[in-house]
């Protein structure tokens, strides 16, 4: 579904030039959920940008559902992905209602009927009718991610970005929301990169996932891998050390990779 | 620490804000004390936790209203005790680091002149002593390379950078008292736990109190002392954190369940039941 080779993605020039993601290569096959984990400035984010079309500065060779994407997409390729990001406080636009938000895309993309699908994507995630008029303030964290995970599946696409979409919530409302993508991806054979800096997440969401860091990938892994606890890369056995809390003597022991 | 006098002493503090809608409660019938141990405060976003922070500080702006039983920090009465008194109270004997770098730091001051500020006034030191101390701190906070970090302007420094800094700020005075308000969510895994044992070592070095504001329930449990449960301004328990995972309290355990954990997979995650007889129970 997804074929990613030799991703290179720079920005700034001369001096101030930041390599960010340096020969990325990966395989998503369709329908499966695959995982990005780093830490910050790893260039997780970085790629999911760059798959998605928002970084138009980037080498390499990037293949969506059999084809060669170039820097500039057409419109049917946000028909095929959709994107959620992390921050749910700032992806609504704070002036427009539910409706409006969910409107556009069924106007963009001219499918008409937007009443229905509004509603239908309202319920997929969860949402009743009333929501339809309030303003994303009136809204919770939890729901309003419920809104943007509507947005991006409004349009019906395969393909979904998932770029942090919990780490702005509440535990109880991060494991609402991961069981509502956990049951979409399944009902609509959908096919998932999620980005997040949570093990715990990955192993819950994701199939198979790639560790990075400073922008090149240190690790692949399969989920069963991640749970028996059996990485082999440094890295990313002190990473699972640090996911299970505070240690005293383990910290000392950490190691910069930079 | 049941055998010395506790630091900091809280009985039956609330907090309320009149709004056009009515009276809302932020803290309600909180109590607590600290001696030189680590406590965590634990809850979902909106349960008062760090209301109950700013109180201890006397930072609820109006028209919010505090009232306690009893509000007292090493014999200070704090309701009670007059703006010079809290002025030497605040950031040298109590500090807080707040949550967010980017509001809580001065846009248009270099980050030394910020720190080296809060230790020359409340120290009256030179500026090169001053100077030294910063360095020193920013270099235990783990800053790479502390001399450029402090001739930067805060939007120069990244957000982890940034919350190092506000820690670094804190601790250079010596705080008796340090709360910290999640000063750790914006940082990454091993960085995270970098900072905390830095707080650590202040603890069981130097004695300091240390009250931890966290929503990471499975992180304070493993770096806490005792532990605080608020749900809605209200402590629904309190028990020691090495028995966390044993909690009785039915909020605490779904908190608890929620976790998705490495171990065990793709599985569906139990969702939190509230139960509004969890707030009636207390009042």
């Amino acid at each position: 579904m997804i074929a990613i080779e030799d991703l290179d993605i720079s920005f700034g020039s001369g001096r101030n030039a930041v390599h960010a993601v340096r020969g990325f290569s990966a395989h998503v096959a369709a329908n499966e959920s695959f995982g990005l984990v780093g830490e910050s400035g790893s260039g997780k984010s970085t790629v999911l940008r760059a798959l998605c079309g928002l970084n138009a500065n980037w080498t390499g060779r990037i293949v969506i559902s059999g084809q060669n994407q170039t820097p500039r997409r057409e419109r049917s390729f946000y028909k095929l992905v959709q994107m959620v990001f992390q921050d749910p406080y700032g992806s609504l636009h704070p002036r427009r209602t539910v409706n409006n938000i969910l409107a556009e895309p069924v106007a963009i993309h001219r499918l008409g009927d937007a009443d229905r699908r509004i509603d239908q994507a309202l319920s997929d995630v969860g949402l009743n009718r009333q929501f339809r008029f309030r303003y994303p303030h009136q809204l919770s964290g939890g729901q309003r991610q419920r809104v943007a995970i509507a947005r991006a599946l409004i349009l019906e696409p395969k393909i979904l970005l998932l770029d942090e979409p919990t780490s702005a919530l509440d535990v109880s409302v991060q494991a609402e929301v991961l069981n509502l993508l956990r049951r979409l991806r399944k009902q609509r054979n959908l096919t998932y990169i999620l980005v997040s800096h949570d093990l715990a997440v990955v192993s819950n969401m994701c199939d198979r996932l790639a560790v990075m860091n400073h922008g090149s990938i240190v690790e692949k892994l399969t989920a069963g891998q991640l749970k028996s606890a059996s990485p082999t890369h440094p890295y990313t056995q002190q990473l699972l050390v640090a996911s299970k809390g505070y240690d005293r003597t383990a910290i000392d022991k950490f190691v910069d990779y930079a | 620490m049941s055998d010395t006098k506790p630091l900091l002493t809280v009985r039956n503090l609330s907090v309320d804000f009149p709004t056009r809608v009515g009276l809302v409660q932020a803290v309600r019938g909180l109590n607590l004390s600290v001696g030189q141990e680590k406590i965590g405060i634990v809850g979902e976003s909106g349960s008062g936790k760090s209301m109950t922070a700013r109180a201890i500080l006397r930072l609820i702006p109006l028209p919010g209203r505090v009232r306690a039983d009893e509000l007292s920090f090493d014999g200070v009465d704090i309701l009670r005790a007059s703006p010079r008194q809290m002025r030497a109270i605040r950031g040298q004997r109590i500090s807080m680091v707040m949550q967010d770098p980017k509001f809580s730091l001065n846009p248009v001051l270099t980050v030394g002149k910020q720190i080296t500020e809060a230790y020359r006034v409340h120290h009256g030191s030179s500026e090169s002593q001053a100077r030294q101390r910063a360095l020193v701190m920013l270099d235990a906070v783990r800053i790479r390379d502390p001399e450029r970090v402090y001739r930067a302007y805060p939007h120069e420094v990244s957000g982890g950078m940034g919350q190092r800094i506000m820690i670094a700020m804190m601790l250079v005075p010596e705080p008796d008292l340090l709360i910290a308000d999640e000063p750790t969510s914006a940082l990454d895994v091993t960085v995270q736990l970098q900072v905390l044992a830095i707080l650590d070592d202040l603890v069981t070095q130097r004695g300091m109190g240390l009250i931890f504001i966290s929503h990471d329930l499975s992180l304070v449990a493993s770096f806490c002392d005792r532990v605080v449960i608020m749900y809605s301004g209200q402590v629904m328990e309190v028990c020691d954190a090495r028995d966390l995972q044993s909690a009785k309290h039915p909020y605490t355990r779904g908190l608890l369940q929620c976790l998705p954990k490495i171990e065990a997979g793709a599985i569906d995650l139990p969702v939190l039941e509230r139960d509004p007889a969890w707030l009636e129970a207390h009042e």
